[in-house]
């Protein structure tokens, strides 16, 4: 492949909006109530809608017969790069918008540059991203808020959860080669820059909605060189059952 | 290449016209905004539609219905999907805006009034049943992705709002 950093790089950018809008997407016909089960299988749709845009342009990058559904359902666990914290489970609702408010703040600063990338492509998705980026991050402060900010239980729950999840959010700022051959050409973005705005909004939500700050000394790593948590197999299996049942089908 | 003028050919307009969202029947694609381009090279048409959201699922139906309502009028087609610039609700015209009322969707409202609406709880939506703004949020999210779920407090009707997107 020509251009096999660019593709890499797709990839890491796709991962996380593939999982993350399987993880929502499985709350159909389950959320805790008509509104929210709406609400995260339509955020889950957004997700899936840039995932096809970046897939298939990855596609036409690899420049062999592969499809965008190939890259969503015929890869092995090891092969998918997004990051540890959108593979972890439903558990709950305060989990669920825990795990949606710490990675849309980031979801958001990223597109925020990336928009500003040299690949016109890779620009447009962004752009057009942002708008729905924006509105699932509106829904899921709320929801850290009024949890928070709730009855004695809920706001051990949100609690709970975000200690649970904290472990998982300084991977989001790790660089790749992939991500430093796109900096340096202007393509990517340089995640390690978002760092300090991401801890500051995050924290500033937390702060509103009478929580504290987890403290944790040591971050977990390594799904974005797709060494993964035991969660995304069992994730995986039920993504791609179809594909590999019914090898070819199309909708 | 992030122009944000149409570019159709006056002749395609009226086969344009009739094919409609298939989420929306009463909206037809022109009043909607997502065509962008349809010019007549040589006796191939060349479109270009864009998406209302990333994951709009109507896009493909939307796609195709071009390409048979063309294929109807006597033209061959080749559908592309662009993303930029991306689709606002601004695109939408006088008359898709009618359309959507008549049929009970409650037309976006300007971009500053959307955000008290969905987010601070202010009653500014018009019902699209009895014309009242007596009316509250019930849900952020609605049945299709660019929808939100509104009430009625005087004629007690639920009713979907056309979300803003700028």
């Amino acid at each position: 492949m020509k251009n096999k950093n660019l593709y890499n790089y797709i990839l890491g950018i796709a991962d996380n909006s593939l999982i993350l809008g399987q993880r929502l997407g499985s709350l159909t016909g389950h959320g805790p109530s008509l509104e929210t089960d709406i609400a995260c299988t339509n955020m889950s749709l957004d997700l899936f809608g840039q995932v096809r845009s970046y897939y298939q342009y990855a596609a036409k990058i690899a420049g062999d017969n592969r499809t965008e559904d190939d890259i969503a359902m015929l890869r092995k666990e090891r092969e998918y790069v997004n990051v540890l914290l959108v593979e972890q489970p439903n558990t709950d609702f305060a989990y669920t918008m825990a795990r949606q408010f710490l990675f849309d703040v980031y979801h958001l600063l990223f597109l925020q540059e990336l928009q500003k990338s040299k690949d016109l492509t890779l620009s447009a998705i962004a752009n057009k991203s942002i708008k729905e980026v924006s509105y699932h991050l509106r829904f899921s402060s709320d929801w850290i808020r009024r949890l928070g900010d709730g009855t004695a239980v809920s706001h051990q729950k949100m609690q709970d959860a975000m200690d649970g999840l904290w472990t998982y959010t300084d991977e989001l700022f790790h660089q790749t080669e992939a991500d430093k051959i796109m900096v340096a050409e202007g393509i990517g973005v340089d995640v390690t820059a978002l760092k300090e705005a991401y801890y500051k909004k995050v924290n500033a939500v937390l702060e509103e909605s009478t929580l504290q700050i987890p403290e944790s000394k040591w971050f977990q790593k390594g799904g974005k060189q797709g060494v993964h948590t035991e969660h995304l197999g069992y994730l995986l299996a039920e993504l791609q059952y179809m594909q590999r049942a019914y090898p070819n089908m199309e909708w | 290449m992030t122009t944000t003028e149409q570019n159709i050919d006056e002749i395609l307009i009226p086969i344009l016209e009739q094919v409609s969202d298939p989420e929306i029947p009463v909206l037809s694609i022109m009043d909607m905004g997502v065509v962008r381009t349809a010019v007549i090279e040589k006796d191939m048409v060349k479109v270009q539609i864009t998406p209302t959201y990333s994951g709009c699922p109507a896009m493909d139906v939307i796609g195709d219905d071009i390409k048979s309502a063309l294929k109807a009028a006597g033209y061959d087609s080749e559908i592309e999907l662009i993303l930029a610039p991306a689709w606002t609700t601004d695109w939408i015209t006088p008359r898709g805006r009618k359309a959507l009322e008549d049929y009970g969707i409650a037309a976006p409202l300007s971009a500053e009034a959307d955000i008290s609406v969905l987010l601070e709880g202010k009653r500014l939506v018009k019902c699209p049943q009895c014309g009242s703004t007596n009316t509250r949020l019930v849900s952020q999210f609605g049945s299709t992705a660019c929808k939100a779920q509104f009430q009625c407090d005087d004629c007690q009707e639920p009713f979907d709002y056309f979300k803003c997107l700028k």
